[in-house]
């Protein structure tokens, strides 16, 4: 399945893109997202393992990532 | 009880973030604005640009609000962020709690802030008076390519 990865900040700097389209196995999860993204050339410039969110809310390398989700990668916050 | 979390791309209005969240058995509210600062770490900056993953992070103010308005019974809570670019001076994020007394104003109004600061997606590039802008990463780590 085809999966879009929104990135923001630094990470959209990166990439030189606002997302990525991976292609994933059907029932993947979190930890095969990253597993994907390190595959990237510009994957050297992000911390080894970023956050991520799914369907906007922060999730942990055993999140299932089903078609249709909304995945993103979150840099460190700097609210405030 | 009221609780609201939102992002603006407008400039914060403080006095209307305070009546939000004023009411006859609110006898004490504490504000707190963030406000653009001169200097970070040495380096003289001339403002900076706030971005957010929008959705996300404006669901996390609305629950950060909730959470805190929970916290203590009855707290009121009115919390806004903004986005765009900013100048020195200018106000980033205001937060208004009022509770029946001072002691549980004051400790919820801390706690949205560091809360804030730890888990709502948004993020900053500050501007130097150098000409250079770097995204701010409170980890301390520095991402390659990042400065422009």
């Amino acid at each position: 399945m085809s999966v879009t990865v929104l990135l923001f900040a630094s990470y959209a700097d990166a990439f030189g893109a606002p997302s990525i389209e991976l292609d994933l196995r059907p029932e993947a999860t979190v930890a095969d997202v990253l597993t994907e993204v390190a595959r990237h050339p510009a994957a050297r410039q992000l911390p080894p393992r970023p956050l991520v969110a799914v369907n906007q809310r922060y999730a942990s390398a055993t999140t299932s990532v089903r078609d249709g989700d909304e995945v993103a990668l979150i840099p460190p916050v700097a609210g405030g | 009880m009221t609780t609201t979390g939102r992002l603006t791309r407008d400039t914060i209005d403080a006095s209307a973030l305070v009546r939000e969240v004023a009411g006859p058995s609110r006898g004490a509210i504490i504000l707190f604005l963030g406000v653009v600062r001169e200097l970070n770490e040495g380096r003289g900056v001339t403002g900076i640009e706030y971005s957010a993953y929008e959705g996300m992070a404006a669901m996390e103010l609305r629950v950060i609000a909730d959470e805190a308005g929970g916290r203590f019974d009855a707290s009121s809570v009115a919390i806004v962020h903004r986005l765009g670019e900013l100048s020195l001076e200018e106000v980033s994020v205001g937060i208004a709690v009022a509770h029946g007394h001072r002691g549980e104003a004051y400790e919820v109004s801390r706690w949205v802030i560091e809360e804030l600061k730890r888990r709502v997606p948004i993020w900053k590039r500050e501007h130097y008076v150098d000409g250079t802008r770097e995204w701010v990463d409170p980890t301390g780590r520095r991402t390659e390519g990042a400065t422009a």
